[in-house]
């Protein structure tokens, strides 16, 4: 899949005075590079370097554009457009960007997209086939386990994630095990007694 | 012609309505289809980032974003206004420059690349302290209210408190930042998928900085990642996106960062209060002497409303605003009253534990003073409480387990019971829609609201579905761009009313109409058909089934335009509710455990009780955020929010919101008050029945919220 992300280049949109001069004007204070200025720039200074890469995601190989710092959020959200996993625009406590990583339930924003080479990557994306939905699925939406809805998909990762490994858990263990994700909306109950309803059918 | 009237049906004929209905996009939310402002990705989208102020107060000296254009992939740079040198920063994350760029991290580094210059001034972001607003001038005037003879019945009193009270600013928090995705499809038309809960109110937020007509700007939004009310503006982020975007040629993603987010992207103002109450030997509550301040902000206004819900008829109220270079405040789900809750309910209960009384019954014994005599909803309200009062009691064992204060001890922990009283409007929102019925008997609505998580799409498809006896899933639901009728905004509990009634007005005149072609054709009397699981009935007898009947309408189908609200009984406003806490402190530790917590409320009409019972359990989980961990840390020294990430801000976790109890109230005399709003409600009281329990357990009050490991340990200390 191509990187959707890139914008096309050499667009000669902008003109240099227009984004020294700055305004207070809505209308007027916008200002963009020409493609010659970013060329010359770019030879100037070099911030980074971008490289291709092949992932395996949701059991397909895509072939990527990133930089060093790019994360596997980043890839996965703006170049394979899997949105599911979600940018908290933090790091590493928030769990809207879990994702399996080996079967191991991941931060993705935590993960450079470099680190997840050669790994078995799944999303959320993978849990639901047209009608065929993953068990975890389909008891969120019987306990209501969401309202806004924004935390969900990286909660039913974590769910799916640590019922496989737990498929018996009790509610101890779900309480501690699923700590890792942050809902705002207070969605905690519904995603508890839908863990335990799972747990005790051996983890569905 | 057959007699016809607007109302919900008879309670005993409801099929779906008041059921327990999944939430018809609860696969889309649950699978990641379901698409948020951040997850428009058409190609060429560029990243946006802003330039914001690490000064809380501050003049721009100086502003360069030319050596932004040499950083690669950097492509466009914009200046909010007034911004410019000599621009006035007033708070910690005041946004100055927004860039965009082919990366995030080329953005990031456009956003270093700036030069920048501040004056420094001298900040003032202290909330608790009074005295030094009052030096600093920055108090503004005090303003007082008074009822009665306070002096003189503070000096008859049988039993007096005197403290001081407060409860910390908190943030919205919502997990989608604020921020759009902003493209140009053709000259001069803007498409913004906004994070809103405005849809048909943010059009011309847009359109009026940026030049263009109103006419011209589509904001969308299907799904949002939270709101709780901050979320009713496009703001000056949304402008710069749209202004980049324009500029650039290319779509514009512009999200604030989690940090930003925390610091101007809404808080809930703090509240602190002195305060002296007073009552008689029965525990009859004869006055309220009382001094609140708090900030919300720079443009210092603070909360109202204290005392709440049990307004003593001798008193004195008096407000200070402070003003502030912390960030501003914005509306926070039912706002004012989970501060005055928490700055009157504690209080009360103070006096209880003087009196040596349950609180239970102090609240009891002044319900007579709830609102006002002179008003109806208020009197009929305080029968309400009664009730509610009962119930929880019952469901928490509350006469079993309570003890006085500092009396109960299980292993290491202290145990403890709290309970507060609460109320809120939640009249039905201003709302257009239009329903139109397909020949082939599929029904279809559109209206330019949107789900704030409240589960609007489903309550639409239950009140469609209940209307014409279909299956909830033959309703398709349209919500979510301003194209639509328009709709108010999502805030102040007025959307399930705001949605159900003109869907339901909609839905009854289309009705009524099909029901007019089947009696001409099927030779029945109109007035005798009923539209019940998928067929027309006269009596109990079939005459046709449904797409039989919609087929009469013709082969261009039936469109109805709906509005509201209207004063027909479909809904109302006016609602009480109780909320009780069990908890268990550690005195080693100072963690304060959630053992049980009890919510009653009473809503009116219930649409979809899955999406009832939702709302309220996480209303309860929001409250043990605010009562036990979260609140905005600012720094004096600084002048910074010292803990806006969230690993510093502590929000609940799944294992710390122990065993929560919802009950709805909801004898027939509910019913037939018609839809009133939930969203707001059940989020008030829990700040002080928590507090209270937390005082019953450790036998002496935390004086402000939240309750950290901290303040119970200083609390313990003290002797
Ligand atoms: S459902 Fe809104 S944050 Fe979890």
């Amino acid at each position: 899949m191509q990187d959707k992300s890139q914008p096309s280049r050499g667009r000669p949109s902008f003109n240099r005075r227009d984004f020294l001069k700055g305004s207070g004007a809505a209308v007027a204070a916008t200002a963009a590079l020409d493609a010659q200025r970013e060329a010359q720039a770019a030879e100037e200074k070099t911030v980074s370097g971008s490289t291709k890469l092949t992932l395996n995601v949701n059991g397909k190989d895509h072939e990527v554009t990133v930089e060093p710092r790019t994360t596997l959020l980043e890839v996965l959200r703006y170049q394979l457009n899997l949105t599911g996993a979600k940018d908290l625009q933090d790091v590493a406590v928030d769990g809207a960007d879990t994702v399996m990583i080996d079967g191991k339930a991941t931060y993705a924003g935590t993960v450079l997209a470099l680190q997840a080479k050669g790994k078995q990557i799944r999303t959320v994306e993978s849990l639901a086939a047209g009608d065929k939905l993953d068990p975890v699925v389909t008891c969120f939406v019987k306990h209501d386990a969401m309202q806004c809805g924004y935390c969900t998909p990286g909660f039913v990762v974590a769910t799916r994630a640590f019922l496989d490994k737990h498929p018996h858990a009790t509610l101890e263990e779900i309480r501690a095990g699923l700590g890792g994700n942050i809902c705002r909306c207070g969605t905690y109950d519904g995603i508890t007694k839908c863990s335990l309803e799972l747990a005790q059918k051996g983890g569905a | 012609m057959p007699e016809r009237t607007v109302a919900w049906k008879p309670r005993s004929e409801n099929k779906v309505l008041g059921t327990y209905v999944d939430r018809i996009d609860g696969v889309e939310k649950a699978t990641g289809r379901a698409k948020y402002s951040t997850d428009i990705n058409p190609a060429g989208t560029l990243f946006a980032k802003l330039l914001v102020s690490p000064h809380a107060y501050a003049k721009i000296k100086s502003l360069d974003v030319e050596p932004a254009s040499h950083i690669p992939g950097v492509r466009s740079a914009y200046i909010f206004p007034g911004r410019e040198p000599g621009g006035q920063i007033l708070f910690e994350g005041h946004p100055i420059v927004a860039i965009a760029a082919d990366t995030p991290a080329q953005a990031d580094d456009g956003i270093k690349a700036i030069k920048i210059e501040y004056e420094v001034l001298d900040h003032f972001v202290s909330e608790t302290d009074l005295a030094a607003a009052y030096e600093r001038g920055r108090a503004k005037p005090q303003k007082t209210a008074q009822e009665g003879d306070v002096g003189a019945a503070i000096a008859d009193a049988d039993g007096t408190v005197t403290g001081f009270y407060g409860i910390h600013t908190i943030t919205h928090m919502c997990l989608e930042p604020h921020g759009s995705h902003c493209q140009w499809p053709a000259e001069g038309e803007l498409l913004a998928h906004l994070s809103t809960q405005n849809v048909s109110g943010t059009p011309n937020q847009f359109a009026q900085p940026l030049g263009i007509d109103a006419a011209k700007v589509t904001v969308s939004c299907d799904y949002i990642g939270g709101g709780f009310g901050s979320k009713f503006s496009a703001d000056e982020w949304g402008v710069a996106c749209a202004a980049l975007s324009r500029q650039t040629g290319h779509p514009v993603r512009l999200h604030l960062d989690r940090a930003t987010e925390m610091k101007i992207g809404g808080v809930r103002p703090s509240g602190f209060l002195d305060v002296t109450i007073a009552c008689d030997a029965d525990g009859k509550i004869t006055a309220w002497d009382g001094h609140h301040w708090g900030t919300s902000g720079p443009d210092g206004g603070t909360i109202n409303q204290v005392p709440y819900v049990i307004i003593p008829k001798n008193r004195r109220v008096r407000t200070t605003g402070i003003v502030t270079n912390c960030g501003p405040s914005r509306a926070w789900r039912a706002p004012n009253h989970p501060q005055a809750c928490a700055l009157t309910d504690t209080v009360i209960d103070d006096l209880a534990a003087e009196m040596e009384m349950d609180p239970y019954d102090m609240f009891l014994a002044n319900l007579d003073l709830v609102g006002s005599d002179a008003n109806e909803k208020d009197v009929y309200r305080r029968g309400i409480y009664a009730a509610e009062m009962e119930v929880a009691a019952k469901l928490m064992d509350w006469k079993g387990k309570w003890k006085g204060r500092g009396k109960w001890t299980e292993g290491n922990e202290l145990h403890g019971l709290g309970m507060a009283l609460h109320t809120w409007g939640g009249r039905a929102g201003g709302g257009k829609c239009t329903v139109r019925i397909r020949p082939d008997g599929t029904v279809e609505a559109m209206s330019g609201t949107q789900d704030l998580g409240t589960g609007t799409r489903t309550a639409i498809a239950i009140t469609l579905a209940e209307t014409f006896g279909i299956p909830v899933t033959a309703v398709k639901v349209n919500i979510g761009t301003s194209k639509y009728p328009a709709c108010g905004g999502s805030g102040g509990s007025t959307t399930i009313g705001g949605v159900t009634g003109p869907h339901r007005r909609a839905g009854l005149e289309a009705l009524w109409k099909i029901f007019d072609l089947v009696a001409a054709k099927f030779k029945v009397d109109a007035g005798t058909l009923t539209a019940v699981d998928g067929q027309v009935l006269s009596g109990d007898k079939k005459v046709c089934s449904w797409p039989d009947a919609a087929r009469l309408v013709g082969p261009m189908g039936l469109e109805v335009s709906g509005e509201g609200p209207k004063d027909d009984g479909l809904t109302n406003d006016q609602v009480a509710g109780v909320q009780m806490a069990h908890v268990a402190v550690d005195p080693e530790t100072g963690i304060t455990r959630m053992v049980k917590y009890v919510a009653v409320q009473d809503i009116g009409t219930i649409i979809n009780r899955k999406a009832a019972e939702s709302q309220i359990l996480g209303a309860m989980i929001m409250c043990i955020a605010y009562a036990l961990s979260e609140e905005r840390i600012m720094d004096d020294v600084s002048g910074r929010f010292i803990n806006a990430n969230l690993k510093d801000y502590k929000l609940p976790r799944i294992g710390d919101i122990g065993e929560l109890v919802v009950e709805l109230y909801e004898p027939d005399s509910e019913y037939s008050r018609g839809v009133v709003g939930l969203g707001e409600p059940p989020v008030i009281s829990g700040g002080a029945a928590i507090s209270n329990a937390v005082a019953n357990a450790l036998g002496k009050r935390i004086p402000v919220l939240p309750l950290t490991p901290k303040r119970v340990l200083d609390t313990l200390s003290i002797a």
